[in-house]
């Protein structure tokens, strides 16, 4: 059973929290900007980014891939931003003629294109494959610490992992420019902070999170992570340090619940076949969210909401 | 060189203004669409004054203060502080924007908010540390607010939210503090709380500049005054700038006889 | 050649039975996304339809598996949209218990209610696969649509909810137009804001699980938002924007269709939406009121009329200008000599800006003038606000005070 359990489960639940986490640090953020859909948004165009890399590389490699999509969400962004400007259209609406022309043309051109003989198709960009990443040289616990195993672990664990540690990285070093462009921009502009950039930086970070993400999670959990821990966080605590572990944690939690109902779940309740890992990981994070909306201790506004200008 | 002479020389820059005036505003054009909210205004500020910026609702006060820190971008003219643009005097500007203009829903406690006026003196890529937090506590005494460091910004009544905006821009520790709006809606106490702390600040030779609603107490709070109704209608010493014959220019009809009447009552 | 005149078969309708219903159909849907999308623009809920559209997809993998429990197919189109209707609307009601319960904003409300519609949809579809009776559901075409395969009885279905959903939104455009034009308004005038908004809520939840067969529920938020954000830039007046809103989506939605159906490898669904943001980028380059050309050229010339002015009040003052565009513009305009100095217009200007500016101080002291003097902004010339005798009235009290003084 644990030789089993490393080497089936393992590596796909840590790719699922590593992934979950990654999203779900940058989203708090985008979260007390009133950006939230930004991450639904980055992932809709995910698509079109692998397909134009396949159409140029001809492969299904993730490197090509990756660039691809982080192009095709940089692209987004880019005509997001021109949309608002330019037609003085409001965001939420800028977004949607974005996303959804993008996704089209994403689609358009995988059905143009001849994807015949390898993996790629609208569902997997959905999905994912969480399932599939399978630690191959696995034995058993004890192969965690053998080198030789451990150098057949999935190349996604790496991938997740440093993009963790480098958006750790960035929310600790720009913490302060963070918070105070986010509470008060006005202010932040007064003493020097560039607002601008430090908000690109950030829609930058929840794109490289995504595109990291997509390909072994797909897209709904990346959406769901980039909306569900931090939204459910915020109604447990009013500091922001402790939302972001908040989270954490809850974004974890719902990788591993998620995974371990999806493929033991079913089982449990007497049949065959394990259900979508992706799918069951976003249910999970909206029932963590419905709780805290249910019984958060901070789920109520403090005082009425301030009037705008 | 008779001044028109000075025009040559294809734009460039060839007489720096020599005045190192806390504030000097040129020509500032600010607009939404195409419309000058503010149009062409002058501005200059004495060191250790404490200016007004009066004039009716939509006039462009706050969008004046915008402009000249950049806050909104402008259609023509400059504003130096100290005699330099901005960027090079930014630490010695403190900025206090309307408090409806932020959400105060965002999870921070208010010794947060005030430790971010320390934010220069800190720099980048250092987290807030030990001192800074004893040095926000000093800040939120001189306003009155020291026993509520630890609540959360949601908490606060309005007059409270801005004696902690008023607290972080004394932990910028400033020379010049420009003021959005820091008396609308607040409590009678906190009006005369934040009043003495301007007072202290003026008193310690800085310059305070704010824009201010209540006609009744231009007065006895402001030795400035600049009357703002898109154009600068007035600027210049309260005794002899804030009279009957400017407001009728600045509020035209807004202002009705017997508050005039008040007014020029009040002074004398 | 070929697929071109099929598509020119298709679009006079001579393309078969089915193809020509699809295509009506489609268009119809259209129109009545493009009215319904332009009434949720303008009450800036543009990314509710979002919600909905993503919430419908376990309403679908529930109506299967319940019809299948029942013996049915399981692939009744009309129980299938059944289902997502009931599902999309309990979504719609959640992302409106968080916004109003919670202190989280609509933005996340949406988003999670749409992720996790989404990933319990999938979760569904998942499960139907793995029964034995799922293997062929082809659920998997609500994602993105499709037309190909459709039956006759479908497309007519489609083509006659579609006709219905396009009537009722031209039923309740009058009470939707005052709320969205000014919603106090409205309800001063007895229309019931709460529930025009709930029927505005409503049709954009027809639209969608009507579209879900035709473009799928990834893209039929397009066809709400899109069309209505293109209108936009073509008039400042709500009737019209509805009107120019269901056009852009009819056409969309039939060219989309006819398209697809002459080019197998053209999904109708990515088509329709391609269609429509064609149009829309036309709109928001090239309108001439709000179309980013006119915007960019409107702007200049703004800030060109604001340093002109400027700069002459700066000749007139004698004060140095230090500003290059503002010297630029005044050399353009001929009122500077290259070398910097006023040209004969340029002192004739200078002259001119500096009276208006001490007509108007004049105009301001006058409590009589109020309203007329409420529109200086520095650039509005006097000669429009006030009359020749207004004018020459200020005129001669300022003729009187420079006696006066000198």
């Amino acid at each position: 059973m644990s030789a089993e359990f490393v080497q089936l489960s393992l590596t796909p639940m840590i790719v699922g929290v590593l992934a979950a986490i990654a999203c779900a640090l940058p989203g708090n953020f985008l979260l007390l900007r009133r950006q939230a859909l930004i991450g639904d948004a980055i992932s809709h165009v995910v698509l079109p980014g692998i397909v134009v890399a396949f159409l140029v590389t001809g492969t299904v490699t993730a490197w090509p891939m990756m660039i691809g999509a982080g192009l095709a969400a940089l692209v987004s962004v880019a005509m997001i931003e021109g949309i608002k400007r330019l037609g003085r259209i409001e965001p939420g609406a800028a977004m949607g003629v974005v996303f959804t022309t993008l996704f089209a043309a994403g689609v358009v051109l995988l059905e143009q294109s001849d994807t015949s003989g390898v993996h790629l198709d609208v569902e997997h960009a959905l999905y994912g494959n969480l399932e599939s990443l399978i630690w191959f040289d696995a034995e058993g616990w004890a192969s965690l610490l053998d080198p030789v195993a451990l150098a057949g672990l999935p190349p996604q664990i790496l991938r997740l992992a440093v993009i963790l540690v480098l958006t750790l990285a960035l929310l600790g070093l720009f913490w302060k420019e963070l918070a105070i462009s986010t509470f008060d921009p006005g202010f932040a502009q007064a003493v020097g902070i560039p607002v601008r950039a430090i908000g690109f930086g950030l829609v930058m970070a929840a794109a490289i999170a995504a595109v990291a993400s997509f390909d072994a999670v797909g897209s709904i959990i990346v959406i769901a992570m980039f909306v569900c821990p931090p939204a459910a966080a915020r109604l447990m605590t009013n500091s922001l340090g402790h939302q972001i572990g908040w989270s954490v944690f809850f974004a974890a939690s719902a990788a591993i619940v998620g995974y371990i109902a999806a493929g033991y779940g079913p089982i449990w309740l007497g049949g065959v076949h394990a259900v979508s890992a992706a799918g069951m990981i976003a249910t999970v994070s909206g029932l963590i969210l419905a709780l805290c909306a249910l019984f958060g201790p901070a789920r109520n506004r403090l005082s009425a909401p301030s009037e705008g200008q | 060189m008779s001044p028109l002479e000075l025009i040559a020389d294809r734009g460039k820059v060839i007489a720096e203004a020599p005045s190192a005036e806390p504030m000097a505003v040129r020509g500032l054009t600010v607009s939404y669409g195409e419309k000058p909210a503010v149009f062409s205004v002058d501005m200059a500020v004495p060191e250790g004054s404490m200016s007004a910026i009066i004039g009716p609702n939509g006039a462009g006060k706050s969008t004046f203060l915008k402009g000249s820190l950049g806050i909104v971008p402008k259609v023509a003219g400059e504003a130096r502080f100290f005699g330099k643009p901005l960027d090079r005097v930014r630490g010695r500007v403190a900025y206090v924007p309307q408090r409806a203009s932020v959400d105060w829903d965002f999870p921070a406690r208010v010794i947060d908010v005030v430790m971010m006026g320390l934010y220069r003196q800190i720099g980048l890529f250092r987290p807030f540390g030990k001192s800074n937090r004893s040095q926000a506590i000093d800040c939120l005494e001189r306003v009155g607010m020291a026993e509520f460091a630890q609540r959360q910004i949601g908490q606060l009544s309005g007059g409270q939210q801005q004696r902690v905006f008023l607290a972080r821009a004394l932990a910028q520790n400033a020379d010049l503090y420009l003021l959005d709006e820091p008396f609308a809606g607040v409590d009678m106490a906190t009006e005369s709380a934040i009043v003495s702390v301007l007072k202290g600040l003026k008193s310690e030779g800085r310059t305070v500049v704010a824009v201010h609603h209540d006609l009744t107490t231009v007065r006895s709070y402001f030795d400035r005054v600049a009357l703002i109704n898109v154009r600068k209608l007035a600027e210049g010493p309260t005794d002899t700038t804030f009279t009957s014959e400017a407001l009728q220019e600045t509020y035209g009809g807004r202002l009705a006889d017997t508050q005039l009447a008040t007014l020029q009552q009040a002074n004398g | 050649m070929e697929g071109l005149s099929l598509f020119l078969q298709a679009l006079t309708l001579q393309a078969g039975y089915n193809a020509a219903v699809v295509a009506i159909g489609a268009g119809l849907l259209g129109l009545a996304a493009g009215g319904a999308g332009a009434f949720i623009f303008l009450r800036k809920r543009a990314l509710v339809s979002d919600a909905v559209s993503h919430a419908t997809l376990p309403g679908v993998g529930l109506a299967f598996l319940l019809m299948v429990a029942l013996g049915g197919d399981g692939r009744s189109l009309a129980g299938l949209i059944l289902g997502s209707a009931v599902s999309a609307g309990i979504g719609l009601v959640l992302v409106d218990w968080i916004t109003r319960k919670t202190r989280l904003g609509e933005d996340a409300a949406i988003g999670a209610i749409l992720s996790v519609f989404f990933g319990a949809g999938i979760v569904l579809l998942t499960v139907i696969q793995n029964t034995s009776g799922g293997r062929q559901a082809g659920l998997e075409s609500f994602l993105l649509g499709s037309t190909a395969g459709m039956l006759f009885d479908e497309a007519v279905m489609i083509a006659v909810a579609g006709g219905i959903t396009a009537a009722l939104v031209f039923a309740m455009r009058r009470p939707m137009t005052l709320v969205a034009f000014d919603p106090e308004f409205a309800a001063a005038n007895g229309v019931h804001v709460q529930r025009t908004d709930l029927a505005m809520m409503g049709l954009a939840l027809l639209v969608t699980v009507i579209g879900l067969k035709v473009v799928g529920l990834i893209l039929i938020i397009a066809l709400l938002i899109i069309p209505a954000v293109a209108a936009r830039f073509w008039t400042e007046r709500v009737g019209r924007m509805i009107w120019i809103a269901s056009l852009i989506g009819g056409l969309s939605g039939f060219c989309g269709a006819a398209l697809s159906s002459a080019f197998v490898a053209l999904p109708a669904g990515p088509m329709i939406v391609l269609l429509c943001f064609a149009l829309f980028t036309f709109s928001l380059l090239f309108s001439p009121g709000r179309g980013a050309f006119a915007a960019l050229i409107a702007r200049r010339r703004f800030q060109h009329r604001v340093h002109i002015r400027q700069g002459l009040l700066s000749m007139a003052r004698e004060e140095p200008i230090y500003d290059g565009l503002t010297l630029s513009v005044l050399r353009r305009g001929g009122y500077l000599n290259p070398d910097g100095t006023p040209t004969v217009n340029g002192r004739a200007a200078a002259a001119k800006a500096v009276l208006d500016e001490a007509r108007w101080k004049v105009a301001r002291s006058r409590r009589q003038l109020d309203r007329e003097t409420g529109a200086d902004d520095g650039l509005t010339r006097i000669e429009t606000v006030l009359t020749p005798d207004q004018i020459a009235d200020i005129d001669a009290q300022l003729a009187l005070k420079k006696g006066g003084v000198s």
